[in-house]
């Protein structure tokens, strides 16, 4: 595997002309081979290198080792381009191959599943492979659904408003009776073109893109631009930078996990712990208002470092705060998980086997419920992860239960990680200025947010200017989890699947 | 089946739980020293032709010329103007009242910010005691809509208030909408806007719902409902704070006064 891949880290840099390309039709073999070695697909995006070239990059992660590695092919003609498919032997890839589609207008020949995926038009204008851009169409009334038929099936159309204070999207559920046969997913009403606005000019427009790709993952999608820049810099951050950046990623995730498990015990009717986990997530995000300013880390992530000092009157307030919540919380999940009666909503609802999680290539909460050992946070530890190990949390029925049963633990080492990284004395620069980037060079930087790996990669040009930077939500992996958990589930269990993956509309949006 | 055992568990817990509502708008909420609220500019402070606070600001919300203004529904708070002035001529100040009646009351030039007035009597009279609101998130990083939710918890207990929010534009007496209202939800924002009863209102939440907030200029948004649909309340932030989008509310049912 060496010799077509090329390692790659957090926060580092390589140099574009190191990276292996392989024959366009030998691109999707080399990923299953990859696969094959126990790796897991992280990123596969297209960069148009000339109005008539594309590279086409894939980054896999392999936990074995403990990194990343990335190979690329070439594609190169009029238009429209077109290569042999990696998603028909590898479903993982079917999303990521939906994007390239839809941005370039390049045809993954043999895709399965070949459909719009945000509804944007072409970069150059030119046909996505399924006929061209349609804006004055609904986004439902422009879209091929697989469809059930026979006489009994019906189908249940729901949004993009839905019931609830939440995102947009639509739902299309074939039914026979109660039971879903199958959920189609459609996506793209958040599509806000935030990828454009991570190379603005003025650097703050730009970490600020990063920070609202999911705006319940700031610090997470933060955290991951900003490391992909500080590896074109050639700059690490301070250890105190780290133990802050790391503080306010475990207090992001407290604050996600806590709601979701709230968010759960509502949709079972449950209606103690949804009001008191309400209540207590706000505390969490209180948290980090204390720390910067903004509930939702706004600002506090910066390249280089971090823009707010935890000083050590406030980490001990902090711990003493973390302390009191943990008294008010546990009981309640406890409380929450010896109930019977949400017990019996919880397990064996929307169950995904460990070989479907692979398959499609789930990551986070939703993966570690199916049984797969993938934390960014222990595969490929960076910062204060490196002196402080989080175990990774695995459960093995991949229910409603396993999902929420992974975060009742996470939420638990969070806190014990909290009051071990707050306790010590961190040194370093608050802020290290980046300088001028490595030019012609690509960089990736990573981070475990509550949804899963967030990635982001950047490529400069002959300059050192920035010239592509690609943004991945954990949601992009998963939105097709959550179709699956549905197979053969009652529609009335939907709200409850749903809440246990509580994917990014956002995040998949961009 | 619950169990006594299970009942003297819930009861229990209740009891270590405590009272959490808030007290506001009878107290006045206590926010970290952090907290970055209402702007404030001095024009006084401003050396000749300094333009180092708009040269910052990420969002273009500051403006010199003629006069130094700062539009709050621009801004993002994000500090890089007060650290560029080292004059102090904007500052952030932990003033959480943020919500005016008219876009151009965001346009601040001073300390002063004229904050929503109450709806119409005829309006109040209908709606001020049961108002009914359905929210759209269009194009929006979910978080204002996040923080928008947060009034329904106990800390915050919302429809103590008579509001609610409800499934069905159908049942609602208005929207509340958040985003930059991307190009693929324009179409839907209008037809729940067209299936709510008049008489309604529309309450535009966050800088993105007021000009594009981050997301301005993308060219995937319309950089806010701003001619989209007519706005009763603008909610400035990002997102704002769930007492700012509280007081806002209050303000527009008449329930705090002007002060």
């Amino acid at each position: 595997m060496s010799t077509t891949w090329l390692a790659l880290s957090h926060g580092r840099s390589v140099a574009r002309s190191e990276i292996p390309t392989v024959e366009l039709n030998e691109f999707a073999k080399t990923l299953a081979a990859a696969r094959a070695d126990g790796a897991r697909l992280a990123q596969l995006f297209g960069h148009r290198t000339a109005p008539d070239a594309m590279t086409v990059y894939a980054i896999v992660g392999r936990p074995a080792d403990g990194d990343y590695a990335v190979c690329s092919t070439e594609l190169r003609g009029p238009d429209p381009l077109a290569y042999p498919a990696a998603t028909s032997a590898w479903p993982a890839a079917q999303a990521f191959e939906r994007e390239l589609a839809e941005e370039h207008g390049v045809i993954p020949t043999g895709h399965p599943w070949l459909k719009p995926l945000r509804y944007k038009p072409t970069v150059s204008g030119a046909p996505a492979p399924w006929g061209p851009f349609r804006p004055d169409v609904p986004i439902p009334g422009d879209y091929p659904f697989y469809r059930v038929e026979g006489e009994e099936v019906h189908e249940v159309a729901v949004g993009p408003v839905h019931a609830g204070v939440i995102e947009p999207g639509h739902f299309r559920f074939m039914c026979h009776g109660e039971d879903v046969l199958h959920l189609e997913i459609v996506l793209g009403y958040q599509h806000r073109g935030v990828e454009a606005l991570l190379m603005h000019p003025h650097p703050v427009r730009a970490i600020m893109a990063a920070e609202t790709i999911a705006g319940d993952a700031s610090i997470a999608h933060a955290t991951a631009y900003a490391g992909a820049l500080e590896g074109l810099a050639d700059v690490e951050p301070s250890g105190r930078a780290n133990m802050i950046r790391a503080a306010a990623l475990e207090l992001e995730r407290l604050a996600n996990h806590v709601g979701d498990l709230g968010a759960l015990s509502l949709d079972v009717g449950y209606l103690p712990c949804a009001s008191y986990l309400g209540r207590l997530r706000g505390d969490f995000l209180n948290l980090t208002l204390d720390i910067c300013g903004n509930r939702f880390g706004r600002n506090l992530v910066r390249p280089g470092g971090v823009a707010f000092d935890i000083e050590p009157a406030r980490a001990a307030s902090l711990r003493d705060r973390l302390t009191k919540f943990q008294g008010e919380l546990l009981p309640v999940l406890d409380l929450l998980f010896s109930s019977s009666s949400v017990l019996a909503r919880f397990e064996g609802t929307g169950a995904v086997s460990g070989e479907t999680a692979e398959e499609i290539g789930l990551v986070g909460p939703a993966a570690r419920a199916s049984g797969l050992e993938l934390d960014v946070r222990h595969d490929h530890p960076t910062g204060v992860y490196r002196f402080f190990a989080i175990p990774v949390a695995t459960e093995s029925s991949g229910d409603v239960y396993a999902r929420a049963a992974i975060r009742w633990v996470e939420i638990q080492r969070s806190l014990v990680f909290l009051q071990d990284v707050l306790k010590g004395a961190w040194e370093g620069d608050l802020r290290r200025p980046l300088g001028a980037l490595r030019p012609n060079a690509l960089a990736m930087g990573v981070s475990e947010s509550w949804r899963g790996e967030a990635m982001h990669v950047a490529i400069t040009d002959g300059d050192g200017r920035i010239e592509k930077v690609k943004a991945k939500d954990p949601s992009m992996h998963n939105w097709f989890g959550l179709a699956q958990a549905l197979r053969g589930v009652a529609i009335s269990d939907f709200p409850i699947c749903n809440k246990s993956f509580n994917l990014s509309y956002a995040g998949h949006d961009l | 089946m619950i169990c006594e055992h299970d009942m003297l568990k819930i009861l229990k817990t209740r009891w270590g739980q405590g009272h959490q509502t808030t007290k506001f708008p009878d107290t006045t909420p206590t926010l970290p020293e952090r907290f970055r609220g209402k702007p404030t500019v001095d024009a006084s402070k401003c050396p000749p032709d300094c333009k180092e606070c708009a040269d910052a600001c990420p969002t273009q919300a500051i403006t010199v010329a003629p006069s130094l203004k700062l539009d709050l529904g621009r801004c993002l708070f994000c500090t890089e103007c007060t650290a560029a002035c080292p004059q102090g001529a904007v500052k952030l100040t932990q003033d959480y009242r943020l919500a005016t009646s008219k876009r151009d009351d965001l346009v601040i030039s001073g300390a002063d910010l004229k904050l929503a007035e109450s709806m119409s009597a005829e309006l109040r009279r209908i709606l001020g005691r049961a108002l009914r609101l359905r929210e759209v998130c269009a194009g929006s990083c979910a978080a204002c809509d996040l923080d928008t939710n947060v009034l329904n918890t106990i800390g915050w207990d919302l429809s103590r208030f008579g509001i609610q929010f409800v499934a069905s534009p159908r049942h609602a007496d208005g929207l509340v909408v958040t985003g930059a209202i991307s190009h693929n939800m324009v179409h839907a924002l209008k037809e729940t806007y067209d299936a709510v009863p008049p008489p309604k209102i529309v309450i535009a939440v966050g800088a993105c719902a007021i000009s594009g907030g981050p997301f301005r200029d993308s060219g995937a948004v319309k950089n806010g409902l701003e001619g989209i649909l007519p706005i009763d309340l603008y909610v400035p932030g990002c997102p704002p704070h769930p007492v700012t989008i509280l007081d806002g509310l209050l303000r527009l049912i008449g329930r705090i006064k002007r002060s």
